[in-house]
């Protein structure tokens, strides 16, 4: 699986390698990747980067956690209950075409510059993937796994949480991958534009005001590399661990 | 064990053409340890009926009392098997699985290891406890299914065509393994099929049913001694009676024969 993946990064690191050194484009704008990768040695060791990391995974985490907090019940009482989603549904179906940045204007003259902003704005972002893979999930559960357990005696705790909350796990699980995408990509945005002063998204957008493609390009690649790793590491061993080890979806062919 | 009393039981569904009398006035009695088979066509109220006696749906008139108690929703005296092999829960191993009504009962988590454990050893399965379903044949599915039925000792197990789905070979192997365990357990059970050799292999008695509206059309004993060998004169003798009375008014274009034991 690793070495599938290293074989598609490094055809993709020859191709702009070659574009770099070609001297076709000022070096200035497009670094070879050995200056980017000294670049990001240098912002590693004297701890820059790792403090930007470490400031955009706090938001994009209390974003994400406020989005599974709000969306997983709500997804869950939809499902449940006609009056919860006749009353919601039309508000989802409202405010979820509208991207999320839209919204930072807005949030900074409601809210000032800041970390409630970017945390909203993720919030945001992750709230709708989350609410909808969790209703879909619930409804998608096996009515004949409900009927079997209530035969054997099963109350509504019960119920809900040995029958409905691992019958819907595909979906959830699906909704928690999805929500951090969409956490993750609206966090850097959001750092642009309102303008916090740490994260991997402001530091991009500084690093523009001194021509420092070599930054910015460490930087992207310090984004795609925490994105692969919670794909991969968090939900991809999540899945193993259950719906996959439970044959409740099949494994992907990598 | 308890016994089963059906008494004019009716069930009409209300439709845009009219209603629709599902199941008319239908009135069974079932021994306890008795093994009463319903067998009829497609439309006749078998399975509408024994999701009655489940308590998945209210009748329209009539009632149905268990042990003399009157049905209301379901309940713990009962254990139900289902055709559809997804009926077990895949996130749970097959001990998982059978050990749930304990669970639910509220018995300690060795204890009810312990029980589920033999249950699992009663379909031959002792093997595969720690099995997922997932890894498990059509055929082992619908056993645990049957184990998980009785784990809980309910005195009434209500079977829903359970060995439809499985190819014959296998079919014939758990009517066998069935029959068996009904000889241990002493349970009495109501089995729905459309299949009469299978009928005739597991039942005491026979309800034949008749469609639109569903009802009972007659009742047929089966005295042949147990076990039954169903390439006997006698066996295929029961069996062509009961297509005789299955056949008569519906040409019973759905009754199969087959899936001898």
């Amino acid at each position: 699986m690793f070495r599938r993946a290293s074989a598609t990064l490094l055809a993709l690191a020859m191709i702009y390698e070659v574009a770099a050194q070609s001297g076709m484009f000022p070096a200035v704008l497009l670094p070879t990747l050995p200056k980017v990768a000294r670049t990001l040695v240098d912002l590693l060791s004297d701890g820059t980067m790792l403090w930007h990391a470490f400031h955009t995974l706090a938001r994009v985490m209390s974003g994400f956690a406020l989005a599974i907090g709000i969306g997983l019940p709500l997804g869950i009482l939809m499902a449940r209950f006609r009056p919860i989603e006749t009353f919601v549904m039309p508000l989802v179906s409202a405010l979820m075409p509208i991207p999320s940045l839209a919204w930072v204007p807005v949030f900074i003259l409601w809210f000032g510059l800041g970390d409630t902003v970017t945390i909203l704005i993720v919030f945001y972002a992750a709230m709708f993937p989350m609410l909808l893979n969790t209703w879909t999930g619930v409804r998608a559960v096996n009515p004949l796994w409900l009927r079997a357990a209530g035969v054997m005696g099963a109350n509504e705790n019960a119920l809900f949480w040995k029958v409905i909350i691992p019958g819907a796990l595909p979906f959830i699980i699906t909704g928690l991958r999805q929500a951090f995408q969409r956490a993750w990509i609206a966090v850097v945005g959001a750092e642009m534009l309102a303008a916090s002063d740490w994260g991997l998204g402001w530091i991009i957008f500084d690093a523009k005001e001194f021509l420092n493609a070599d930054v910015m390009m460490a930087s992207l690649a310090v984004i795609g590399g925490i994105g692969y790793a919670f794909e991969r590491l968090v939900f991809g061993s999540l899945e193993r661990v259950t719906v996959l080890r439970w044959g409740m979806v099949r494994a992907a062919k990598t | 064990m308890s016994d089963i009393e059906i008494r004019d039981v009716s069930l009409v569904y209300g439709t845009p053409g009219g209603s629709v009398h599902a199941i008319d006035n239908a009135s069974i009695r079932v021994g306890a340890s008795e093994f009463l088979c319903i067998v009829g066509p497609s439309g006749c109220g078998k399975s509408t009926l024994l999701n009655i006696m489940a308590g998945f749906l209210t009748p329209t008139s009539g009632e149905i009392r268990i042990g003399g108690k009157p049905v209301t929703g379901h309940g713990m005296d009962r254990g139900v098997v289902f055709q559809d092999f997804a009926q077990l829960f895949p996130w749970r191993t097959a001990l998982g699985n059978v050990a749930f009504g304990l669970e639910m009962k509220g018995v300690g988590r060795t204890e009810r290891e312990r029980i589920a454990l033999e249950q699992l050893a009663l379909v031959k399965l002792e093997k595969f406890a720690h099995s997922y379903p997932h890894h498990l044949s059509g055929g082992m599915q619908q056993r645990v299914a049957i184990a998980r039925a009785l784990a809980y000792n309910p005195s009434v197990l209500l079977m829903d065509e359970p060995f439809a789905a499985l190819d014959a070979l296998t079919r014939d192997a758990m009517q066998r393994l069935l029959a068996e365990v009904w000889r241990e357990t002493r349970k009495t059970v109501v089995y729905v099929t459309h299949n009469v050799a299978e009928a005739v292999y597991l039942a005491d008695r026979v309800v034949v049913m008749s469609p639109h509206p569903g009802r009972v059309k007659t009742e047929v004993p089966i005295t042949l001694a147990r076990p039954r060998d169903p390439l006997r004169v006698e066996f295929l003798q029961c069996q062509k009676d009961l297509l005789r009375h299955l056949g008569s008014d519906t040409g019973a274009p759905e009754i199969r024969i087959g899936g001898l034991p």
